[in-house]
C-alpha cells in the first residue's frame, strides 16, 4: 500500500523535497469578540492573538522528481496541493526541511494575483519584467500574449473589470509566454471557455516538451490523466500515496473520498506505469 | 505553538479519517536526500542569494521596478473624476491647511523671513519621507498575494513605492517652483543644488523604507504606530517654523545641534538653501559673527516683527551646523541608511511570503 520506491537510477532529478513542513500564518481568523476590553485583557494575560493562526499546511513531504515527469498532485481541498507548489517555487519558507531544484520553477496559480486596479495591458507588461524579460523582449511578445488570451478590447480595462474566466485566461497567456525549466500549474485553467482549454491545453503540452519537469494540480481527474506520468495524493499535508500507477491511485482516491470510479474506455495514455 | 497549530490542520482539512501510511525516506533513494540533491547540483528553492548577488538581481528587474511605481501612481487616481489634477491638487491643499494653521492662526511665522515658501518646501520636502515611510511599512502585507505568486527580488516593493512617492514630489516640485517664484524669489543657479539634496534624500529614504518595510512586515503593530511616530518627528524638524528661532533653544547648544542634523531637517534645509535666497542669506553662521546684528536679529523675533531685512540678521549669529556640514550630514544619513536597510532586508528575503 505505502508507495513503492521511486527509481533514481538513470534518471535526473530536478526537484528534490526533503522532509518538508510548511507553516503559514492566518490573520483575522475566528476568536475572541473583538473589542478594545477584550485585547487588552489578552495583553494583561500575555496570551497570544487568537485571530493569529498558524495552519501546519505540509507536514513532512519528502519526494524525488525526475526530469521529463510531468506530476499530478490530487487531493481533497485543504490537502496542501498549492502549498505545496509554492513551497517548490520558493514563494512560501519551509519551516523545516528543504527543497532542491534545478532551476527556478515557475507558477502558473489561480492567485497569481497581478495587480488588480491596472489595465490588462499594464498587467502584461509588469508580468512580463517581473518574471525577468528585458523592456525589448516584452515589446516582442506583447501581442502575442494578448491575442492568445483573446480577451480582446479587455485588454485597456482595469483587471478588476474582467470576469474570473477572463483574468485566469490573461494570467495563463502571461506565465506562459516565458519557458520555464519546472513548470507548475494549479488549476490554472478551471475557468477559462471550452476553446480555450483547447488552446491553452496544446500550450502545455508544447511547454512540457520545452520544460523539464511539469507539476499539476487539478481537480478534473480526466486532466491529470491525460497529462500526468506520476501522480502524488496527498492528504493533510501528508503524502496518501505516489508512484507513476496513475489509474490506480486515482482510481483508490476516489474510492476513499467517495467520489465515483472513473469510466475509461481506452487504454491510459501512460507510457510510464511499468516502472510504478 | 507550534504543536497547537498541528493539532488543528489545515483550514480545509475535513474530519473523517484516511489512515496516512508513514513513508520512510530512505526509500525514495539510496543516500540522504540533501546528498542526493547535491551530487546533481540542485539549489535549495528558498535560498537567499548573496547580497551583492541580491543586489545585482535587484539592478536586473529595474524596468521591473520603474514600470511597477508608475503604473501604480497612474493608477492611484483613476477612482476620481478629477483624476490626475489631484496629483497637482494634493500638495496644494495640503500647503493651504498648513500655511491656514501655523502662518495664520497659531504664527508660527516670526523670525522667519518669507514664511509662505520656508513652510511649503519645509512640507513638501517632509511630505515625501513621510508617505515613503508610511507606504513602505505596509507593502509587504499589502503585496502577500503577488509575493506569494511571482518570483522577484522582493526589495523591489518598497524600492517602488518609494519610487512612487518620488515621482509625486516631482509633481510637488513644479507647484512648488511656481509659488516661490511667486513669493518674488530670484531663480538662481543655486536652484540646481536641490537635485542632489533630493536625490541623497530619496536614497535616505529608500534605505529607511526597506528597513521599515521587514518591520511591518512582522506585526501589524508597528504600521499602525508609525504614523503618530512620523508626526512627532515633523514637528521637532523645523517643518513649520525655524529651529533657530525657538528662544528655548538659544542656551542650548547641543539640543539645537541634534535637531538640526536629523536627517528631515537636513534634508529640509539643504533644498531651502537651495531654492530660497531668503533662508540662504539667513542662515546662521553663514556671515562672520557679529554680536550688535545679532543681538538686533533676536530682538526683532521676540517682538515678532514679520517683516524686513533684520530677519536675515541671524547670519550673523553663531552657526550650529554649517552649509558643507550640513552636506555630509546629508550624505552620510544617506549611506548609513541605505547600507543598514538594505542588508536588514536581505537578511529576511526568504521569510516575506509566510504572511
Amino acid at each position: 500500500m505505502a508507495s513503492g520506491p521511486v527509481a533514481t537510477d538513470g534518471a535526473e532529478p530536478t526537484v528534490v523535497v526533503d522532509d518538508l513542513h510548511v507553516v503559514y500564518r492566518v490573520f483575522g481568523a475566528g476568536g475572541d469578540k473583538g473589542t478594545a476590553a477584550t485585547a487588552l485583557m489578552r495583553v494583561v494575560k500575555r496570551q497570544r492573538r487568537p485571530s493569529v493562526r498558524e495552519v501546519h499546511a505540509i507536514r513532512g513531504i519528502s519526494f524525488v522528481i525526475n526530469h521529463g515527469d510531468a506530476v499530478g498532485i490530487i487531493g481533497r481541498n485543504g490537502s496542501g496541493k498549492s502549498t505545496l507548489l509554492q513551497a517548490i517555487a520558493g514563494l512560501l519558507p519551509p519551516e523545516r526541511g528543504c527543497v532542491y531544484t534545478s532551476g527556478q520553477a515557475a507558477l502558473l496559480g489561480v492567485n497569481a494575483a497581478l495587480l488588480d486596479d491596472l489595465t490588462g495591458e499594464r498587467n502584461v507588461v509588469l508580468g512580463c519584467l517581473a518574471m525577468g524579460m528585458s523592456p525589448q523582449e516584452t515589446k516582442d511578445r506583447y501581442q502575442s500574449i494578448v491575442d492568445f488570451s483573446g480577451v480582446g478590447n479587455f485588454i485597456d480595462y482595469p483587471m478588476r473589470t474582467y470576469s474570473t474566466g477572463m483574468a485566469q485566461r490573461l494570467r495563463f497567456s502571461i506565465a506562459s509566454a516565458k519557458n520555464h525549466e519546472i513548470l507548475m500549474i494549479d488549476e490554472a485553467l478551471a475557468t477559462g471557455d471550452a476553446n480555450f482549454r483547447a488552446k491553452s491545453h496544446e500550450r502545455i503540452v508544447q511547454l512540457r516538451a520545452e520544460a523539464g519537469t511539469v507539476f499539476l494540480v487539478a481537480h478534473n481527474l480526466a486532466e491529470i490523466e491525460a497529462s500526468c506520468n506520476r501522480v502524488i495524493w496527498l492528504e493533510k499535508g501528508k503524502i496518501m500515496r505516489q508512484g507513476y500507477d496513475v489509474p490506480a491511485i486515482v482510481d483508490a482516491y476516489l474510492e476513499a473520498t467517495g467520489g465515483e470510479p472513473r469510466k475509461r474506455d481506452k487504454p491510459e495514455h501512460n507510457e510510464h506505469s511499468a516502472a510504478g | 505553538m507550534r504543536e497547537r497549530a498541528r493539532d488543528q490542520g489545515g483550514p480545509g482539512t475535513l474530519t473523517d479519517d484516511l489512515v496516512i501510511p508513514e513513508i520512510d525516506p530512505s526509500t525514495l533513494a539510496d543516500e540522504p536526500l540533501a546528498e542526493l540533491a547535491a551530487r546533481y547540483r540542485l539549489r535549495p528553492s528558498a535560498a537567499r542569494p548573496g547580497v551583492f548577488a541580491y543586489a545585482r538581481q535587484l539592478w536586473e528587474r529595474r524596468h521591473f521596478i520603474v514600470g511597477f511605481a508608475t503604473a501604480r501612481n497612474v493608477a492611484m487616481y483613476t477612482e476620481a473624476r478629477l483624476g490626475q489634477l489631484w496629483q497637482v491638487l494634493t500638495p496644494l491643499l495640503n500647503a493651504a491647511v498648513y500655511y491656514l494653521i501655523f502662518g495664520l492662526i497659531l504664527g508660527t511665522s516670526r523670525g522667519v523671513p518669507n514664511f509662505t515658501a520656508f513652510l511649503i518646501t519645509g512640507i513638501f520636502i517632509f511630505n515625501f519621507t513621510q508617505r515613503a515611510f508610511i507606504t513602505t511599512s505596509r507593502v509587504m502585507p499589502d503585496s502577500l498575494p503577488l509575493i506569494r505568486a511571482l518570483p522577484f527580488p522582493r526589495a523591489s516593493l518598497p524600492i517602488g513605492y518609494v519610487l512612487i512617492e518620488l515621482e509625486q514630489l516631482g509633481m510637488s516640485m513644479v507647484v512648488l517652483t511656481v509659488i516661490v517664484l511667486a513669493t518674488r524669489e530670484p531663480l538662481t543657479w543655486y536652484w540646481l543644488l536641490a537635485i542632489p539634496a533630493l536625490a541623497l534624500q530619496a536614497v535616505f529614504n529608500v534605505g529607511m523604507g526597506l528597513f521599515l518595510a521587514r518591520l511591518g512586515a512582522g506585526a501589524d503593530d508597528f504600521s499602525q504606530l508609525l504614523p503618530f511616530l512620523v508626526r512627532t518627528w515633523m514637528y521637532v524638524s523645523g517643518v513649520m517654523f525655524s529651529i533657530q528661532t525657538i528662544g528655548y533653544l538659544r542656551d542650548r547648544p547641543t539640543l539645537t545641534y541634534l535637531l538640526q542634523i536629523n536627517p528631515a531637517a537636513v534634508y529640509i534645509s539643504l533644498v531651502r538653501n537651495a531654492i530660497l535666497q531668503s533662508q540662504r542669506n539667513a542662515w546662521p553662521g553663514s556671515k562672520p559673527y557679529n554680536a550688535a546684528n545679532c543681538a538686533a536679529y533676536h530682538a526683532a523675533t521676540a517682538a515678532g516683527t514679520k517683516g524686513g531685512p533684520v530677519l536675515e540678521f541671524s547670519a550673523y549669529c553663531h552657526g550650529t551646523v554649517t552649509m558643507p556640514g550640513l552636506w555630509l550630514w546629508g550624505i552620510g544619513w544617506a549611506i548609513v541608511a541605505l547600507v543598514v536597510g538594505f542588508v536588514f532586508f536581505w537578511q529576511a528575503e526568504t521569510r516575506y511570503g509566510r504572511g
